[in-house]
């Protein structure tokens, strides 16, 4: 009984963070909603732009879930030397700055891409980068590797005896498709796509660099537009609630079809395959790696290859926008670290049930939230009171911890809540409490998914190009906003210089940050 | 018979010589301390790991080149035996054809096969629906429609209660002493063994013994058993 004071105090802070995060995110719909002044009828425009934003992420899902597949599969029943590598590599996507993989597809599948080249020489026509084609490739980009290692997780869970039986059996390939695989494939599948038309009806970079015009704008794009360009708010606000619906309804959808998550270990291990020992198999499941592989790393080597001579003589600029970067990133850090280690905190010590769903709800808000519709409410809010130019770095960097949040707290959230369930009763004989009890115990419990939730904050942060295209000065912008704008000039050769300091400085402060959790960690 | 020819199985750091023979038609039990290579043993017999050294032959040809399905062996794991989204009958038939199309024949020998387990009339129930015995006795419809001559069960029986194993036990030995089939069974209980009435090795300290009549290793065990036991 003596130890009731402390859990509250507990409790009370995590559901003060979670308000804030909820008020936030519900703050600045309500700011839409109010905003956008019963101007709900759907203009031509708009009924396109939906249609595109649903069409392309279907798309994208799709594509991406029937190339997983075998791809999955080769995985799964493949050993080689740099499966592990590969596997961590598929992983990578999700910290990328989406504009410098844009970049890379561009030079890789644009129209004066190595593609294009390819079938010139072939005496073929280049391939349309811009609209739905390039939309649709970048996210398969980004998606293929999440859905593989998805579907990779569903064909590692298939106990390895079961793999056993169909050996002793003398089961061939098709005996063990229809009855391990299948059925696996029918329970990951449709999970994995509403994941990834979920992350694409939300994903604004890739339809700001590749998408435009009256085919090819999706719901975000097109509030950015009005935003930027006609400085119609109310039209802004009307388009964020549609957005807000679909991303909305997506997520719930989500939500009732169990979602696989994608863990970080276990992937490394193989089931041997008696059945798969056919040669014709071998030289499919190699094929269809390296062809994973090359469309995976060919943009990333084009990106190097052209960007590194560039890289000595960028000009002054671009370092500043490096330094603006990485404070934003930061302070998003510090936000989300924050606000995710008092919530899972308090969801790990919440007696009532009822009040740790509710904490972790407000964390997952922004799943359904995109950062456009957040950034037009801040928007809105900000815009009466103060000038939102001069604010755009420290409401970039808010907003980016927001969307960080739930990642984070998939982390941290399962890691609170086994060390309260081992230690809790232990350290609450020992009566420690408050500081002492976060210092040795807590901390050091929860350094690794810290350390990686801190990666993760920092590396999304550093990529971001969502709210800060909305509010900056694109003079003072971050490194990003300032690749975007070159690439907009057809400034290819500093493009690629400035990607690939972006890209080295996202994956140093993951590297770092990630690290930090890891040395000398006492597991 | 089933020989062991100065094998050697290599995992790591852990290595199992084993030289031994298995008379055809013989029910022996394998024990030992959990680590010491029971499993390993069956694995290798089963085709699942290659011994780094010497041959595995059955009635005098080598089991080595033969890849699991085309061994003359049907093989009973601790759990995982059936396919959950298959009903008995379709569990029993994978026995006979992987792909699960039988003619009309067929499909009365899985019938039979499920019949003498004591499983009739839950011919088209899936396994989440059964008790743990009942899950056993399926997988031993499965086995019987197999007509291997070389059955190996690697502690099939340890999620059932002492009662149940031992009708489990009796069952299959019956079911291999009818048809002259050669039974190999990895428990960690010696009722089991003693129960089995055949011959028993002991697997410790790196090495496979051959076998000896279980009712006599069990009444005076020598040292490596004697630990084992306790």
């Amino acid at each position: 009984m003596a130890d009731r004071a402390q859990p509250l105090g507990l409790v009370g802070g995590g559901i003060v963070a979670a308000g804030s995060v909820a008020a936030l995110t519900l703050g600045c719909i309500a700011a839409v909603l109010w905003r956008a002044e019963g101007a709900f009828a759907l203009g031509a425009g708009d009924t396109a732009a939906i249609r595109f934003t649903l069409v392309q992420a279907a798309l994208s899902a799709l594509i991406s879930c029937v190339l997983a597949v075998p791809v999955a599969r080769a995985l799964a029943r493949r050993r080689f030397r740099g499966r592990a590598v590969l596997v961590t590599l598929m992983g990578a996507p999700f910290i990328l700055p989406v504009i410098v993989a844009v970049l890379g597809l561009v030079m890789v599948f644009g129209r004066a891409g190595w593609v294009s080249d390819v079938l010139a020489l072939a005496g073929l026509p280049p391939i349309n980068i811009y609209g739905l084609h390039g939309v649709v490739i970048a996210h398969v980009f980004f998606n293929l590797p999440l859905a593989t290692r998805l579907i990779l997780q569903g064909w590692l869970a298939i106990p390895a005896e079961r793999f056993r039986l169909a050996a002793t059996l003398g089961m061939g390939p098709g005996d063990i498709a229809r009855h391990l695989e299948r059925p696996m494939l029918r329970a990951t599948l449709p999970g994995a796509f509403l994941v990834v038309f979920l992350i694409c009806t939300t994903s604004f970079a890739v339809a700001l660099a590749l998408g435009g015009g009256p085919r090819a704008t999706t719901v975000e794009l097109a509030i950015y537009q009005a935003f930027r360009f006609d400085f119609d708010l109310s039209r802004a606000a009307f388009l964020a609630l549609i957005q807000l619906a679909v991303s909305g309804s997506a997520a719930l959808l989500a939500l009732w079809v169990a979602v696989p998550q994608a863990v970080g270990g276990g992937l490394d291990r193989t089931v041997e395959r008696w059945d798969a020992a056919r040669p014709a198999l071998r030289l499919l499941d190699a094929a269809l790696i390296a062809l994973a592989a090359a469309f995976l790393l060919l943009p990333l080597l084009a990106i190097a290859l052209r960007g590194l001579p560039e890289v000595w003589g960028l000009p002054a600029a671009v370092w500043a926008a490096a330094w603006r970067s990485l404070w934003v990133a930061a302070l998003s850090v510090c936000v989300t670290l924050m606000l995710a280690l008092t919530m899972a905190l308090a969801i790990a010590r919440a007696r009532h049930r009822g009040v740790a769903r509710g904490i972790e709800a407000a964390g997952y808000l922004a799943v359904a939230v995109s950062p456009l519709v957040i950034g037009t409410g801040l928007f809105l809010l900000v815009f009466p009171i103060a000038d939102p130019v001069a604010l755009a770095l420290p409401v970039t960097a808010l907003v980016n911890a927001v969307m960080a949040l739930p990642f984070a707290m998939r982390a941290l959230v399962p890691a609170a809540v086994e060390a309260e369930a081992r230690f809790g009763p232990l350290a609450d004989s020992l009566g420690m409490t408050g500081v002492k009890r976060l210092r040795r115990l807590t901390l050091p419990r929860l350094r690794r998914p810290l350390g990686f939730a801190a990666a993760l904050a920092g590396a999304l942060s550093m990529g971001d190009l969502g709210v800060i295209a909305l509010f900056a000065d694109p003079e003072a912008g971050t490194l990003p906003l300032l690749l975007y704008r070159l690439m907009g000039s057809y400034r290819m050769d500093e493009a690629a210089g400035v990607a690939l300091v972006l890209l080295a400085l996202s994956l140093a402060v993951f590297w770092l940050l990630d690290r930090g959790g890891r040395v000398n960690a006492e597991v | 018979m089933l020989r062991f020819e100065g094998v050697e199985i290599v995992q790591g750091g852990f290595r199992l010589a084993a030289d031994l023979t298995i008379d055809a038609g013989a029910q022996v039990a394998v024990m030992g301390p959990s680590g010491a290579g029971k499993s390993t043993l069956l694995a290798a017999v089963a085709g699942f790991s290659a011994p780094a050294a010497g041959r595995i032959l059955w009635q005098g040809s080598d089991l080595g080149p033969l890849a699991p399905g085309a061994r003359p062996i049907s093989m009973i794991f601790q759990d995982n035996n059936l396919f959950p989204h298959l009903s008995v009958f379709d569990n029993a038939a994978l026995g006979l054809r992987p792909s699960g199309r039988l003619s009309a024949d067929e499909a009365e020998r899985v019938r039979d096969a499920v019949t003498r387990v004591g499983l009739a009339g839950l011919e088209s129930r899936r396994p989440g629906t059964l008790s743990g015995g009942q899950q056993s006795r399926a997988a031993l419809a499965r086995m019987l429609v197999q007509e291997r001559p070389l059955v190996l069960l690697d502690e099939p029986f340890s999620a059932l209660g002492p009662a149940q194993r031992g009708e489990m036990v009796d069952l299959v030995a019956g079911l291999c002493r009818e048809r002259q089939a050669t039974l190999v069974m990895v428990t960690h209980d010696p009722g089991d063994a003693a129960r089995l009435g055949g011959d028993l090795c002991i697997v410790a300290d790196g090495t496979v013994s051959a076998p000896m009549p279980a009712a006599r290793l069990l009444a005076d065990p020598p040292a490596a058993l004697r630990a084992y036991l306790g």
